[in-house]
């Protein structure tokens, strides 16, 4: 399983790093890189296996039943990508320990970094499309992350948005599309998909299918015209730049493009949309990229152009144009993170990327200059880097398509043009940046950055250079795999060579390197020109104008008509359609309402507390207005319905109601301080009228509900769990044994939205200040006694006695009423009684100011006692129980029950102590102002 | 003899929940109707002692103590609520 492995590994990293970052800067950095070396290692044997043509395909049951497995393939394509992430991914994060500023957070960026990591890995290392698109997702995620690394800064913020609304919708066509492409083969694995190219070809859901899947990948990439999110993610920090944009982000659409090559290509729809997608964006993006004044804008242009060129190579679709596609993604992610990192490094010591501002640097810098020039002339196809490689083949592909189109010619030309403008941006990164005269009103005085920080850009040039020059020796094995993995197929003849003879492409390389020389010289005009329509065309704005005005704003037009923010209308309109579609159902259905079941005797005593409950609810009702009073009378609501629940045999039931009670009335009371202690009277009769009419209808028809299932013979489930309970789960009481064994997911689930609830209200309430009011609802002022002895002394009396009530109900429980849930309960509301008491700085000294770890205790209690069962080879939270004596003491205490679900209740029983006392204590803080600090701890002293 | 102390303890102990019940409704202070809910805990607590008796099962009980120190804390929140407004503090 070493292919999971490594793709968890940086996500389960990314948790280590952050911590390791609390140490220190350089271990969050080697933390890092070795999290990533280790991803490496995983994929070790693998990679060795996909270089001998071996495809390793490793797979978990998922969901069996819808026919999903978690696969994880291993072949030459992923290979090659696995080596970019991991590779490039490595160089990045020693990069980034020297870029970032000491505010900055490293073990942020690295967290960041790794789960991103861990997500392309995931989307290239997939056997399963539903698992590639998760992953596909999740980069889009941390993406979002990274791109407002940067958070306070507002460019950050917006470019992340844009970035993750054209990502992530694109991402929701991908869906769509994988869930067609899944129902045509009738598999969603890559195997039977990469198989199945025929039958899709012919289908008449082809066209459909592939526009769905393509929106995603040119989204990803960059491509026309979805293309403007990336110059704006540029706003991330350098060294995110040089990994998103070189390797990985933008590289997953072209990967799902390569990755569905032999199932979608070879028709004229997937010619003329993907060809015609990539020569658009070759185009656009070379010519914008030499009007950018910014140095990363140019890149960004100029990742845009190259990302246009591959996706127009595999737009071409002859096996020969899939390998030059594949040569290129591996040639543009080695230059083009070197020259991220090479701008990133300029920006660093000049503080500014403008290159209005910057020239002349090659006196303070000519290492990193003579990085840099080698990097940038790769980028623009100069002979002896790899770039000239991939594109002249990419040349020879355009010639040999151009023959068999009408208009074929125009071909060639346009993609010279594209070429001579790649050259003469390329010129102009390193021309306006290292020559010219000497700068003079730049913030920093630039020199050479530190030796390691041009580690990795050397590395990178290394490459480019090995790879430019020798590339049947470096290049050709890995290329060979990788676009043999592509093709699915027999690879067709190429030859690696940087000589291939006078042939077109050369011309069109020699003309693309003169036109491209001549044309950055004479730029002027064209610069005029374009200050003069610059503007006009802002993706940005058209973008925002979009989002902003006609979806936010129709959004909100459509929520506000629809919710007016009236509780009373919302329960009005809720009500009325549940009477209409209940009443109309309840009138047409033939049967009677009543059932054959005979009526339960009534005694006094019931009928003397149903009275009780209907006079204690109607007051409750009339008095509403006044809202202490209508709280004590649903205190005695509650408490008649907890004697109601006992009656009718539910103590466990009786038990909860009864401990809710009492924190809801603390929970009301502590919201009520800040509340006028009247509500507002409603606005006329005829509302009551109404309101009152409603409520008398709803009543009588839920009562006739109530009735109606009640006469009736009912055969419902619990008949099952009573059965089942003992030999089950090893308890007698049937309502805890379903709670924390049949279905003790679901509990699971219930106290992880408690936690996540307390959390979210703590956050809420952090730095909430309320004023507090100086008298009560009669103007009378608040006594002076904070804390009356009595009610002290009495409270801390209760505590043991209500620990020990509450020690008792959590471990009987599983046999008699009680459990985790009513004992957590009891246990926060007698030490919520020691805050009434007592106070807040008298109770602190004692307990611990928060209960976080408490929360986190209990579910990692519940997590474990579930995963448990796994060393047994059981499912997910699987109960054990035994009975056991104790030695010496046995002989009077006797057997005892244990039960690992009683693990599983005391995490429960952690939870809602921590939760509870989490959200009552923090609402109780927010009144702090009523009184000052000083004067409570003074009060705690004495 | 058992089930006629029963009979009219249950009576009892129903008249004293049904006169607290007319306190709580009535009020007319505040305090009185807290004391009132005060009361209503204790005839619950009563009622189920007399109806664990009464049906010979210990299971009852457990709902009684509850209630007795349920009872007890929402008393004092809301007394405490009376006296300074703030109950934590």
């Amino acid at each position: 399983m070493n292919l999971l492995l490594a793709v968890l590994t940086p996500f389960l990293g990314a948790a280590l790093v952050a911590l390791a970052a609390r140490r220190g800067r350089a271990l969050a950095a080697w933390s890092a890189g070795a999290v990533a070396a280790l991803a490496l290692l995983l994929l070790l044997p693998a990679m060795a296996a996909s270089f001998g043509g071996v495809t390793t395909i490793q797979r978990l049951p998922w969901i069996p039943t819808a026919g999903l497995d978690l696969a994880f393939r291993l072949d030459g394509l992923g290979l090659l990508f696995a080596l970019l992430i991991l590779g490039i991914g490595l160089l990045v994060i020693l990069y980034a320990h020297y870029y970032l500023s000491l505010e900055d957070s490293l073990g942020r960026l690295y967290a960041y970094l790794l789960l991103f990591m861990g997500s392309m890995l995931g989307v290239v290392l997939s056997e399963n499309l539903i698992q590639l698109l998760v992953f596909w997702e999740l980069t889009s995620l941390s993406s979002f992350l990274l791109i407002a690394y940067w958070r306070r800064r507002e460019a950050a913020r917006r470019g992340a948005r844009m970035a993750l609304v054209l990502t992530g919708g694109g991402g929701l066509a991908l869906l769509a599309g994988f869930l067609l492409l899944g129902e045509i083969v009738g598999s969603y694995e890559l195997t039977s998909v990469l198989a199945s190219g025929d039958i899709l070809r012919a289908h008449p859901l082809y066209m459909p299918t592939l526009l769905l899947v393509l929106l995603g990948a040119f989204t990803k990439s960059a491509q026309f015209p979805f293309h403007f999110w990336l110059p704006h993610a540029m706003a991330a920090p350098t060294p995110v730049s040089a990994y998103l944009h070189s390797a990985t982000m933008v590289k997953a659409g072209v990967f799902l493009l390569a990755r569905l090559f032999p199932a979608l290509s070879g028709t004229p729809e997937w010619t003329w949309l993907v060809g015609g997608v990539g020569l658009a964006t070759l185009l656009v993006g070379a010519v914008i990229a030499l009007f950018k004044h910014d140095l990363k804008g140019l890149l960004a242009y100029s990742t845009i152009s190259h990302l246009g060129l591959i996706t127009a190579l595999f737009g071409i679709g002859t096996p020969l144009a899939a390998v030059a596609g594949v040569f290129h993604i591996i040639n543009h992610a080695i230059f083009k993170a070197g020259l991220f990192m090479a701008a990133g490094i300029i920006d660093h010591e000049c503080g500014t990327r403008d290159m209005r501002r910057i020239s002349g640097l090659w006196k303070a810098m000519p290492h990193t200059a003579t990085l840099a020039m080698v990097s940038a002339a790769a980028m623009a196809g100069v002979p002896l880097a790899n770039g000239f490689l991939s594109k002249e083949m990419f040349f020879a592909e355009v010639v040999t398509a151009s023959g068999k189109l009408p208009f074929g010619w125009l071909l060639p030309v346009l993609v010279t043009v594209a070429g001579v403008f790649a050259v003469a941006y390329s010129l102009r990164f390193i021309h306006d940046v290292f020559f010219g005269n000497e700068p003079t009103d730049l913030p920093r005085t630039p020199h050479e950055p530190p030796r390691w920080m041009k580690v990795p850009v050397e590395i990178l040039v290394v490459l480019c250079l090995l790879v430019g020059i020798f590339p049947a020796q470096t290049v050709a094995p890995l290329l060979t795999v990788a676009a043999a993995a592509v093709l699915q197929g027999p690879l067709p003849e190429h030859n690696l060579a940087l000589w291939h003879g006078v042939n077109p492409a050369l011309w069109m390389s020699m003309i693309a390197l003169a036109g491209g020389v001549l044309l950055y010289f004479g730029r002027k005009p064209l610069f005029t020109l374009h200050d003069r329509v610059e503007g006009r065309l802002d993706a940005r704005a058209i973008f925002e104008r979009l989002l902003e005005d006609a979806l936010l704003r129709t959004a909100r037009r459509f929520t506000a008509a629809v919710d007016t923010g009236s509780l009373q209308r919302q329960a009005a309109l809720f009500i009325v359609s549940a009477l209409v579609l209940g009443g109309s159902g309840l009138l047409l259905a033939p049967s009677p309402l009543s059932g054959t079941r005979a009526l339960l005797p009534v005694d006094g005593v019931s009928l003397m507390a149903a009275l009780a409950l209907v006079f204690a609810t109607l007051a409750a009702t009339a008095l509403h207005r006044q809202r202490l009073t209508a709280l004590i009378l649903i205190g005695a609501v509650g408490l008649v319905v907890a004697l109601v629940f006992v009656k009718f045999s539910a103590p466990d039931l009786a038990l909860t109601q009864l401990s809710v009670e009492v924190v809801t009335i603390i929970l009301l009371l502590l919201a009520l301080y800040f509340l006028p202690q009247e509500t507002p009277a409603e606005p006329s009769a005829s509302r009551r009228w109404r309101d009152g009419a409603i409520a008398l209808v709803a009543g009588s028809g839920a009562t006739m509900l109530a009735w109606a299932v009640m006469t009736r013979p009912v055969d419902s489930i619990a008949g099952w769990f009573l059965e089942n309970s003992v030999t089950g789960g090893g308890g007698t009481n049937v309502v805890n044994v379903i709670l924390v064994d049949f279905r003790g997911f679901d509990t699971f689930g219930e106290i992880t939205v408690l936690a996540i609830a307390a959390l979210g209200i703590f956050a809420l309430l952090e730095n909430l200040r309320l004023p507090a009011p100086t008298h009560d609802a009669q103007g009378r002022v608040w006594d002076a006694d904070l804390h009356p002895l009595i009610m002290a002394t009495f409270a801390r009396l209760l505590l043991p006695l209500a620990l020990l009530v509450s020690a008792f109900i959590l471990l009987r429980g599983h046999n008699l009423p009680g459990g985790g849930f009513i004992a957590g309960l009891i246990t926060a509301v007698a030490l919520i009684m020691q805050y009434l008491a007592n106070g807040v700085a008298w109770t602190h000294t004692r307990l611990p100011a928060q209960t976080h770890p408490l929360i986190a205790a209990g579910l990692l209690l519940a997590l474990l006692t579930g995963a448990a069962s796994w060393l047994f080879g059981r499912p997910f939270l699987t109960s054990a129980f035994g009975h056991a004596g104790l030695p010496w003491i046995g002989h009077w205490i006797g057997e005892f029950e244990l039960a690992s679900a009683m693990a599983f209740d005391l995490g429960v029983y952690l939870v809602v102590v921590g939760a509870s006392l989490l959200i009552l204590i923090n609402l109780g803080l927010a009144h702090r102002a009523s009184t000052p600090v000083g004067a409570r701890v003074k009060e705690a002293r004495n | 003899m058992l089930s006629m102390a029963l009979t009219i303890a249950f009576a009892l102990v129903a008249a004293a929940f049904v006169m607290s019940l007319f306190r709580l409704l009535k009020g007319p202070s505040a305090p009185d109707r807290i004391l009132a809910l005060d009361t209503l805990y204790i005839n619950a607590i009563a009622l189920l002692v007399l109806l664990g008796i009464h049906l010979a099962s210990p299971l009852y009980f457990e709902a009684a103590l509850l209630i007795a120190l349920m009872g007890f804390v929402g008393t004092v929140a809301l007394a405490k609520f009376l006296l300074r407004g703030d109950i934590i503090e």
